[in-house]
């Protein structure tokens, strides 16, 4: 049984201002093949999220606990050694948001998709390449990539390669920060095609983070959706897009135009609350057509019969 | 009829030289390549294409922020194409633009008050309590209240919508007859974009103003506009109305543009999207022909690639196409 769990998850940054509570307390699990969203407004804590799961984190950091197990292993106390080695990459990698950018340009692209296997594995350099020889065809680019510099790339192709990195070694899980932001929707639309490819053929699981609910279900089976630093709704694809339960969940997929069906736009007025001094209660509830005076309290997850989860006294 | 047009462009030309060097021959990259426009009063026209595809420059070159290679730009039936800067002071207060990233489009070092001050100033607003008048007007019309508060903040201390809110309030300040909105939603978050869309169809009702709406997002532009024009490599491909282009387009590429944007579906998730691979041409060596040719599902051998097509009108309902399937 390989499955992440993620308990509590909490990841609070200190600042000039205050704590802030970017993570506040989320929990759930990704099982094998299966993809999550996260999905939510810039600064709802999305990416932070990934950060932790990938144990990649800033400085100031002043609290990160909860529980993260991989297949029943705690990952968040293992000494760093043990993570680098046995965990991160190896196990879990990620596609940073605007990672194609960060390509090294006077390096040869092929030799930086094999370097983890020599650094890592302590392969040789021609079985390396070779092997990265074999990453890029996965990912659909042809061969002579290998020989080529980061300003010979197209972004199309340049986000290819970032993919290849993180499938050369063969992980259970990849995480994806928002991969195609700055493409065109053409190219956007191939990438899309190469993750769902990669997923049917190597059973991979995705956790799929993005701002864009359109987007999202090219990949979800499952989606979280998260709102200043907390997710209120998690559920499977089809429960979620059909039905919302959530007022927020409701209302942001109410604000997505459609290409191809007539509705009418709804948007959420207000803005996002500050995540140091997030609102006592219910954190939406500022925003919220349906706020009543219990919203004062703090809402808890609600398992509903359906076997979703939903954070709001409308069901409490 | 005549008279009810805004603004025309014949044959527009905007290419940027690229010096190869001492001894190399100088080169051209062709960012618009003969485009032909026409906005009526009080319309919006949608001008949508990938990144790269002249958009941008073509709604900056009717600005008159660029001087066109070649071509003409008639605004009000006169001809601005070769105006210089003093004689286009008039045009540069009725024709406005709003950009797409409200983080860098305001001054850091400037007040809410004096950012909309400044092209009172300019414009020669004589009398300060006529233009704090004006300014508190704007505020409230954008939504920005109590605009007591905002007139004394800076842009830091603003969200990325209320920032947008100011750069229109800026845009509208002067009473423009015609704006130019390039991706005016796209740095925004999903829950707010709707929201300032429907702020600019308001004022633009209320103020009979023309719109030009850049944009990659077929999506958003099917609720803020009637027509629309498809761009790809420099060139117009298609145009008519946006709700027969969706239904039914055209030209292989608005096909393919339409095909790449998801709706929010659960089922996406088990099937591909039918797009063809590639991305566009370099814009200094455009194919020749169609420049969509080496993308193109439909390419005819020999046709396609060494004859350019024509933009021609197909049908009623002023729907036009530049494809050799319909000519």
């Amino acid at each position: 049984m390989k499955e992440l769990v993620v308990n509590s998850l909490k990841l609070y940054y200190r600042t000039r201002r205050g704590t802030v509570r970017a993570v506040d307390e989320i929990s759930f699990k990704l099982g094998r093949g299966e993809t999550l969203s996260i999905v939510g407004e810039s600064g709802c804590g999305k990416s932070s999220t990934a950060y932790a799961l990938m144990r990649i984190l800033p400085r100031n950091v002043k609290e990160l606990s909860g529980s993260v197990k991989l297949d029943g292993e705690e990952l968040l106390d293992m000494d760093e050694e043990t993570f680098r080695k046995k965990i991160r990459w190896k196990r879990i990698s990620m596609v940073f948001q605007g990672a194609m950018n960060a390509l090294n340009p006077v390096m040869k692209i092929g030799y930086q998709i094999a370097e983890p296997l020599m650094v890592h594995e302590g392969m040789d350099k021609s079985e390396a390449l070779k092997a990265a020889a074999k990453v890029l065809k996965d990912v659909l680019l042809p061969e002579d990539v290998m020989e080529k510099y980061q300003h010979q790339l197209s972004g199309g192709m340049k986000q290819r390669v970032v993919i290849a990195m993180a499938i050369i070694m063969n992980p259970d899980i990849v995480i994806l920060d928002e991969p195609t932001s700055a493409l065109d929707v053409i190219v956007q639309a191939n990438l899309m095609n190469l993750l769902k490819k990669l997923k049917w053929e190597r059973g991979l699981s995705y956790i799929f983070i993005t701002h864009d609910l359109s987007l999202a279900s090219e990949l979800s089976d499952r989606l979280a959706v998260m709102y200043a630093g907390k997710i209120v709704e998690i559920g499977t694809a089809e429960d979620i897009y059909k039905d919302p339960l959530h007022p927020y969940t409701n209302l942001l997929i109410s604000s997505v135009p459609t290409l191809r069906s007539e509705k009418t736009l709804k948007h959420i007025p207000g803005s996002p609350p500050d995540l140091v001094n997030p609102p006592q209660g219910c954190r939406f509830m500022p925003r919220c057509p349906y706020a009543k005076k219990v919203c004062n309290e703090a809402p808890t997850m609600i398992r509903m019969e359906d076997g979703r989860y939903v954070m709001c006294h409308l069901y409490g | 009829m005549n008279d009810m047009k805004l603004l025309v462009t014949k044959d527009l030309r905007m290419w940027f030289s690229i010096s190869g060097g001492l001894f190399k021959k100088r080169r051209w990259l062709r960012a618009v390549d003969g485009v032909n426009l026409e906005l009526k009063e009080g319309e919006t026209l949608t001008l949508a294409g990938e990144s790269g595809c002249g958009k941008t420059t073509l709604g900056k070159t009717i600005l008159r922020l660029y001087k066109p290679t070649s071509g003409k730009i008639i605004y009000k039936g006169r001809d601005i194409t070769n105006l210089n800067n003093k004689q286009l002071k008039w045009y540069r207060r009725e024709a406005q633009v709003i950009h797409q990233d409200p983080f860098s489009s305001l001054n850091p070092f400037f007040t809410i008050f004096r950012i909309l001050e400044e092209p009172l100033i300019i414009h020669n607003f004589k009398d300060k309590d006529e233009r704090r008048e004006i300014i508190f007007r704007a505020l409230e019309e954008v939504k920005l209240t109590p605009v007591e508060e905002f007139v004394s903040k800076y842009p830091h201390m603003l969200s990325g919508g209320q920032r947008q809110r100011v750069v229109i309030a800026r845009a509208l300040i002067l009473r423009p007859k015609f704006i130019v909105a390039d991706e005016p939603i796209s740095m925004l978050d999903a829950s707010i974009r709707v929201e300032i869309l429907y702020l600019l169809k308001e004022l633009q009702k209320k103020y009979g103003i023309t719109f030009l709406y850049i944009t990659h997002d077929i999506a958003t532009a099917k609720y803020f506009s009637e027509k629309i024009a498809i761009m790809y490599a420099g060139k117009i491909v298609e145009r008519g109305r946006i709700d027969k282009i969706i239904s039914e387009p055209l030209h292989p590429y608005t096909e393919a543009l339409l095909a790449a944007i998801p709706d929010p579906d659960p089922s996406n998730r088990f099937k591909l999207r039918e797009v063809p691979s590639g991305e566009p041409p370099n814009l200094v060596n455009p194919p020749p022909g169609c420049r969509f040719w080496p993308r193109c599902p439909k390419f005819i051998k020999g046709l396609c690639d060494t004859k350019e097509p024509k933009l021609v009108s197909i049908g009623k309902e002023n729907r036009e196409v530049a494809c050799h399937l319909y000519s």
